[in-house]
């Protein structure tokens, strides 16, 4: 068995004394493991970052062997990452997110294209928030747990809508929501049309989708907790939020 | 062969050293053996010792042969500086630069979200104890230009940037190096961190 193609690396584990086991995401293959011989070398292991794009041939007797990977670099991502803090952290929320959610060896080849799409905004970090949260509603919709935001769940209508529903993540508007308004979740505008908006209402939007991911898909997936780095990446949005320089 | 067991024993353990393998274990003890009196026998002496004694410092991590390291006891190098490293290697390297007076703190580690090391497994806690009450001025990030190193740092930073004063080693262009023979990483890097001559 052999295939070649692109891929980003979500991260990687030492295996032995010089090899390591690296997990990446590829627009064909999906996520996928495999082994680089020699991968912790002085050499190789430089190019081995999380977020580096990757050249990856994988080569394995039988198809559902684990496999090995013969790697060249295309381009790395550390020094963009490393500039600055909030990047880093998106960038490891984003890597981890996709370790934890995507089955192996299955295509998302939209959710592949979006995730090159966030990784070139570590380039610009004040628009990296609000892409980040663009590509984690997508990663809830190719899994299955997508928020539908145009009309009211309970009336039908497409306008006032202020609640999302907990449950079913569907919006719900202000008449819709009556009494139960303290039980749903605040729907911020820019969940549902991107714009330029405030820092603390990305904040309350990645709350909506935190909810989603941690309630529904994480224990769709067997309930192990949603990565630290993630809410790592949270809490250092909230910390800029509260700083008098911003 | 008869009669060489204990050899093929040391042998073996020799084998598992870094940078050595069967073949050179073989020719280093074959050495040994044939400088028994002046290599051997205090070699054999010398470990022993350090076996016997030597500890991480209760203090800073670094390992020594009695509960405070070297540096930790010595007053001079209590000068307000405290250089963060991940490994114990990495502060024998800062060591060997010279280039630094005060003291250090050895992580163990970096955070690392896929090996789920968190802030504490690493000694990130003593660390803060240390900053509280080392009367310590300024805490310099010595750790690894990879992700999980930077992660680290910053993790660090945010703890610890309310109390006292943070710096990073710079990233660039190494000493002696050629730009083409750099990664797009480096070179990226270096040129972000770009000077006024
Ligand atoms: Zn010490």
């Amino acid at each position: 068995m052999e295939w070649r193609d692109t891929g980003v690396l979500l991260g990687l584990r030492r295996h032995g004394e010089t090899a390591a086991i690296i997990d990446v995401f590829t627009p064909d293959h999906g996520r996928h493991l495999g082994v680089v011989r020699g991968g912790t070398s002085r050499k190789i292991a430089p190019h081995l970052q999380p977020g580096a794009q990757l050249d990856l041939v994988w080569r394995a007797r039988l198809e559902d062997h684990l496999g090995a990977f013969t790697v060249e670099p295309v381009f790395s991502r550390s020094a963009a990452a490393m500039a600055d803090r909030t990047g880093l952290a998106g960038l490891n929320a984003a890597l981890a997110l996709l370790s934890f959610c995507l089955p192996e060896r299955a295509p998302h080849p939209d959710l592949y294209a979006r995730t090159l799409a966030l990784l070139d905004h570590l380039e610009t970090p004040a628009l990296f928030p609000l892409a980040y949260l663009g590509w984690e509603q997508r990663l809830l919709e190719d899994m299955g747990f997508g928020l539908s935001l145009d009309r009211c769940a309970v009336t039908g209508a497409a306008d006032d809508l202020a609640f999302v529903s907990p449950r079913s993540g569907r919006a719900v508007s202000r008449a819709g929501a009556g009494a139960w308004a303290d039980r749903l979740l605040p729907l911020p505008p820019v969940l549902q049309r991107p714009y330029d908006a405030p820092r603390t209402e990305i904040a309350q939007a990645l709350a909506v989708t935190g909810h989603f991911l941690g309630q529904h898909l994480a224990p769709a997936l067997g309930d192990k907790p949603l990565p630290t780095a993630r809410q790592r990446f949270v809490d250092g949005l909230a910390r800029q939020n509260n700083s008098p320089m911003d | 062969m008869p009669g060489t067991d204990d050899i093929e024993a040391l042998i073996e353990q020799m084998a598992k050293l870094p940078g050595l393998g069967p073949r050179s274990a073989r020719r280093a003890v074959l050495h040994l053996i044939r400088k028994r009196a002046i290599l051997l026998a205090p070699l054999a002496r010398a470990m022993q010792t350090v076996a016997d004694t030597a500890r991480e410092c209760v203090n800073c991590g670094n390992v020594g042969t009695a509960d405070l390291c070297d540096i930790c006891a010595q007053d001079s190098r209590a000068n307000g500086e405290l250089c963060v490293v991940e490994d114990v290697a990495d502060l024998w390297a800062m060591e060997r630069a010279r280039v630094f007076k005060g003291r250090y703190h050895v992580l163990g580690g970096t955070l690392s979200a896929l090996d789920a090391i968190g802030p504490d497994e690493l000694r990130i806690p003593k660390l803060k104890e240390r900053v509280a009450t080392e009367n310590i001025r300024e805490v310099i990030l010595a750790l690894n230009a990879t992700i999980d190193g930077q992660t680290t740092a910053h993790y660090i930073a945010e703890q610890l940037e309310a109390h006292v004063r943070l710096s990073s080693l710079a990233q660039g262009v190494p000493i002696g190096g050629e730009l083409d023979y750099l990664d797009d990483g480096t070179i990226s890097a270096a040129m972000r961190a770009r000077k006024a001559l």
